[in-house]
């Protein structure tokens, strides 16, 4: 005869079919936390404290800066990091507080949709700036 | 699962008796509440780049629009706000470390409390004169140096 129970503290049946995302995720947030200490730090460092602060910014600073390919790279790998970082933040916090399934669902698709257009407009504007627009 | 610090649901007593739960994470006190300010500050961030990317995106537009839109930025009163941002961010970003300490640094759950008040402390020492010199031009033109 089978054994139809199963040992005490053998694996459990739920684990099948599950993903590891949420692992993922959370390691995501520390990985991608420690870079943007680095990167939004030295941004706001640069743009609000260094040499007279916002004052001195306008389009032609702007356009000082992403001649050079290393702040290019700069801004796309930061603005990447921290877009994906702060959804999965409020993703969070959307799954802490919200109690319908339905509420849940349109508001995370509100969250995905606003930060696909956030990366896909700035990555768009680095790649395509044009200092001699006019 | 996806935050580590998830506060317990028992605020541990007050005054000079001691907490229910000494010793243990989240429970009330200086755990929750730094995970309450990085919840916020969070929040606040994500928000603000949101708009950022919005007001930077003008620069594919035309350098006047740009420009006009920046100059929002240098009025004393939403420089108020941008040291407000940068303080959030300052608190979010070093909270952020030592949660990741807390997380793979041995003796990092012990020490957690004493770690807040480090990052705290640093967080003072960086935005005094940070304020002080985001607001120096503010406040040249609000007293009429400038």
């Amino acid at each position: 005869m089978t054994n139809l129970l199963e040992a005490p503290r053998s694996p459990q049946r739920r684990t099948r079919g599950r993903t590891n995302t949420e692992l993922y995720a959370w390691l995501f947030m520390r990985v991608s936390g420690v870079l943007l200490v680095v990167l939004v730090l030295g941004h706001l460092f640069i743009m609000n404290i260094l040499d007279g602060g916002v004052q001195r910014i306008n389009f032609g600073f702007v356009a000082g800066r992403w001649a050079s390919p290393f702040w290019q790279v700069w801004d796309l790998l930061m603005l990447w990091l921290a877009q994906i970082h702060g959804t999965n933040g409020l993703r969070t916090i959307i799954n802490d507080y919200t109690r319908k399934d339905q509420t849940r669902f349109w508001l995370k698709m509100a969250l995905y949709t606003a930060s696909a257009l956030v990366i896909a407009l700035g990555t768009l504007v680095i790649f395509t700036f044009d200092p001699n627009i006019h | 699962m996806s935050t580590v610090t998830t506060p317990g649901s028992v605020t541990a007593s007050r005054g000079p008796s001691k907490p229910r739960f000494g010793g243990t994470l989240y429970r009330g006190r200086e755990g929750m509440w730094s995970w309450v300010a990085h919840r916020i500050t969070g929040v606040l961030t994500f928000f603000f780049l949101f708009a950022h990317v919005l007001d930077t995106a003008l620069v594919r537009v035309s350098p006047e629009s740009y420009d006009t839109v920046i100059a929002t930025y240098k009025n004393p009163f939403v420089n108020l706000m941008e040291i407000g941002l940068v303080g959030a961010v300052l608190f979010h970003a070093l909270n952020g470390l030592r949660v990741i300490a807390v997380d793979f640094w041995s003796k990092g759950p012990r020490l957690q409390r004493q770690m807040l008040w480090i990052i705290v402390a640093v967080w003072a020492v960086v935005m005094i004169p940070g304020a002080f010199f985001m607001f120096k031009h503010s406040f040249e033109v609000v007293f009429g140096s400038k």
